[in-house]
């Protein structure tokens, strides 16, 4: 499930039910995140932008708080649920992202992911003022410096995963018989040079307890999909019809046949704006009338669904039969529609016999059914 | 007239070789379960904050990462929103680097962090340059060594026209009329200085406190001056009544330069601490800690840094080395601020050979002796008497506790010595406040 705001619907924070008072609160991400483990969801994604959308509405939720501290602060009120928060990768430090995703991973006992994303605003890149971002229009075919920034992304996770990778499982060794803490020999500097920036290591932080955290990252379009090919475990896709999910899988597949990777497992999820009610007419005017405060048809990069549960639960088999390993829901609105995943979808999809009843494991990556990776540096040595 | 009021708060235990790790007491370094039972310590014993240092790069020494003390820690920031889940009163400060970060992203932290512990955070700023930790970084070393305060002037100075470019009554998310911000250019700022050129809408709408805490360490002219101008509490190394008190007159001296009262600014020592039975006890185990803080292999490591050679070769209970130490910059050891104090070789060396002589030591006892005595130690009682005197005597305000142990070593504090403090109404018995600004009484 990815959380954002209120919800996905621009005018979702007018709903009765919403708390858009509440939005820059501890509680009111807890509750949240509580609600979706009690429906037994794999993971929660907490989007992020580094600064506010480029215009001067006041009718819309504006403000919105650090995707990774949002995670830490829920992370202990919860015990299986997964936890991704968004990091904007253009403009951040590899080796403060590496560390602060480890020690996500230690504050929720092996339940952190890491959703990279790429920021292609000029206006985000003067908050930094350290480089300038041509504009890049997204609905052109991808340009030098689009795949530049792409690239970019690639380096900084191969700097996050290798820093994660630089401590081995028992480098501290407590030896009161020769006085040392940690056996240096089991610290790895990780070397990174690179056109874009160049990192030593060893991390500050040790192993994290999933040894990797989850990578994640959303693609509409060839760079992107490259990205998570090459990059990633798990993938964020959009398809509008179950006819694209084919020509996605196989551009993903191919780029990570490209970048080696074909023997590593890549989930992929389907993206899906869902609207949920008990009778589908009940969804669709909700729907109807959240567009008629925004005075336009709600679109989104993601497809709109607005139904029933259990329409939706035949959808989601649907996507899955066509290859995806699952969808990754957007409530529309906050809490309402969340509350129809957990306590509408969920049970469906139980009935079925295509959901758990019980979290099945204890970390992120073994409710994916991946193991603890071995140590790159461990095998070396 | 009230008495004074005592600040207090806890250190978690460092990355140096001040923790014991060869305790049997002593846990996990790393596991969010020690920093959850140093924190509800802290917080049981009413403390003001709990604190955590910084470091960005695994020291090393002769060319290799340093082995003898505790190494690793995790992400500050990180930690700290998760302690905000555990507790409900204890400040969460952490140091925070200017050099390695940028103004707009610390900024967005902090304030994320004030909202997500309802008021609670602090920042201890501090500034670095060595091209060292710059490694690790997409900066690199790129600073100049006389651009470190300006950067860290600079950088506080920007982070707090973002964090006041929210005033704070712009959010009415009011459905009937369907405004959600009053002002459709709510955090927009625009910086311009020697080092930062940045502008925007900042995305965090204004925090619970307003700014974090401001904390500033250094005892440096360059540090007294920062601290009179901008910071809300100091940290300091004078352990003395006299040197404390020195300290203590020199920086709320320097406030009123700022249009500030002497109030506004709290300065607080770093502090050790030993408890006994008796006096006789107390001392025994102050002993027999500095003993494990300061090992044979690490008195030598402390020689090398101070003479900036290999002295692999010396005896720690023979006597230190009669050649001088090599001058200019510390080549033998990178990463540690401990270097840095030594700011005249030569004169500490001599200062060393001196103690040397007059006590007949050896070169690890000379170490225990300059590095590792403990700043009160005695009964609880003995020591609550001496710590309310540094502070009704104006040596100090209160005092940043750094335990020996992780997690343990803040819980005998806490159960014997605090609620003689509260005993004599030098400290709060309740918190009376839900902010770190009204614990510490300091106002943005």
């Amino acid at each position: 499930m990815a959380l954002d705001g209120t919800g996905w619907h621009p005018s979702a924070w007018r709903e009765p039910d919403a708390r858009p008072d509440a939005l820059f609160t501890a509680a009111y991400w807890a509750d949240l995140v509580t609600e979706a483990e009690r429906g037994l969801l794999d993971l929660v994604t907490i989007d992020d932008t580094l600064g506010l959308p480029s215009d001067a509405r006041v009718d819309q939720v504006r403000g919105r708080l650090d995707a990774v501290l949002v995670a830490a602060r829920i992370a202990p009120l919860t015990r299986r649920i997964g936890i991704i928060p968004t990091q904007v990768v253009t403009h951040t430090e590899p080796f403060h992202a590496s560390k602060a995703i480890a020690t996500l991973d230690y504050v929720s006992t092996g339940r952190a992911g890491l959703q990279v994303r790429v920021s292609t605003r000029p206006d985000e890149a003067a908050l930094f003022g350290r480089r300038t971002i041509p504009p890049i229009r997204l609905d052109e075919p991808t340009t030098p410096a689009l795949a530049e920034l792409f690239d970019e992304a690639a380096d900084y996770v191969e700097v996050v995963r290798r820093l994660w990778d630089s401590w081995e499982d028992d480098a501290e060794i407590r030896d009161a018989a020769t006085g040392r803490f940690v056996d240096r020999d089991k610290l790895h500097y990780v070397d990174f040079t690179g056109p874009f920036f160049s990192v030593r290591g060893p991390s500050i932080t040790p192993r994290p307890p999933q040894g990797q955290p989850l990578v994640a990252a959303l693609a509409h379009r060839d760079v992107a999909y490259r990205l998570i090919g090459r990059s990633a475990d798990l993938g964020f896709v959009t398809p509008r019809n179950t006819s694209d999910i084919a020509r996605m899988l196989i551009e993903i597949r191919g780029e990570q046949e490209a970048a080696s990777r074909a023997d590593q497992p890549v989930h992929v999820l389907g993206d899906l704006v869902v609207f949920l009610d008990d009778d589908a007419a009940a969804a669709t005017d909700r729907l109807a009338r959240l567009d008629e405060r925004l005075g336009r048809p709600y679109r989104s990069d993601a497809a709109v669904f607005a139904g029933t549960p259990a329409d939706l639960a035949d959808l989601v088999l649907e996507w899955h039969a066509a290859g995806l390993s699952g969808v990754r829901l957007r409530p529309g609105a906050l809490p309402h529609d969340l509350r129809q995943i957990t306590r509408g979808l969920v049970p469906e999809l139980q009935r079925r016999g295509a959901y758990r009843t019980a979290y099945e494991a204890g970390t992120l990556r073994g409710l994916f059914g991946l193991p603890r990776p071995a140590n790159r540096y461990a095998l070396r040595s | 007239m009230p008495r004074k009021q005592i600040h207090l708060a806890a250190h978690f235990p460092g990355v140096n070789n001040t923790t014991v790790w060869s305790d049997p007491a002593a846990g996990s370094h790393i596991e969010f379960s020690s920093f959850v039972h140093f924190a509800r310590t802290a917080e049981r014993a009413k403390f003001d904050f709990l604190f955590l240092a910084e470091g960005l790069r695994l020291r090393e020494q002769n060319g290799l990462i340093y082995d003898l003390d505790v190494v690793g820690r995790p992400d500050t920031f990180a930690v700290l929103a998760a302690l905000a889940a555990v507790t409900d009163r204890v400040g969460l400060t952490g140091t925070i680097n200017s050099t390695f970060n940028e103004p707009y992203e610390v900024a967005r932290q902090f304030a994320t962090l004030d909202h997500l512990s309802a008021g609670r955070a602090g920042w201890n700023v501090v500034t670095s340059w060595d091209a060292f930790t710059g490694e690790n970084f997409r900066r690199g070393g790129f600073l100049p060594q006389d651009k470190r305060y300006l950067r860290a002037r600079e950088f506080l100075a920007a982070t707090r026209v973002l964090f006041d470019s929210w005033t704070g009554d712009e959010v009415v998310a009011d459905p009937a009329s369907g405004r959600f911000l009053t002002d459709p250019d709510a955090g927009r700022f625009a910086v311009r200085s020697d080092q930062f050129d940045i502008a925007g809408r900042f995305a965090v709408p204004r925090s619970p406190q307003g700014r974090p805490v401001i904390l500033q360490a250094g005892d440096s002219e360059e540090g007294r001056e920062f601290a009179a101008a901008d910071a809300d509490a100091i940290f300091t190394r004078h352990s003395t009544l006299e040197a404390g008190r020195a300290f203590y007159a020199d920086v709320k001296g320097r406030l009123a330069r700022y249009g500030r009262a002497p109030d506004d600014l709290k300065i607080l020592p770093a502090t050790t601490f030993a408890l006994g039975d008796t006096d006789a006890d107390a001392h025994a185990k102050a002993y027999a800690v500095r003993r494990h803080q300061v090992s044979g292999q690490t008195a030598i490591k402390f020689a090398e840094q101070l003479w900036n050679r290999d002295l692999s070769d010396r005896d720690p209970d023979g006597p230190l080395p009669v050649e001088d130490p090599i001058p200019g910059e510390n080549t033998i050891s990178k990463g540690r601020a401990s270097v840095r104090m030594y700011r005249d070789p030569m004169a500490t060396a001599n200062e060393w050979r001196a103690l040397a002589e007059a006590k007949n030591l050896s070169l690890r006892d000379v170490v225990i002796e300059v590095t590792g005595r403990q700043s009160f130690i005695g009964t609880p009682a003995a020591v609550a008497d001496a710590m309310d005197k540094f502070v009704q005597t104006d040596a100090s305000d209160g005092f940043v506790l750094v335990p020996h142990i992780t997690p343990g070593g803040l819980d005998e504090f806490a159960e014997k010595v605090v609620p003689l403090l509260q005993e004599r109404g030098s400290f709060r018995t309740e918190y009376e406040g839900t902010t770190l600004r009204e614990h510490l009484g300091v106002h943005p």
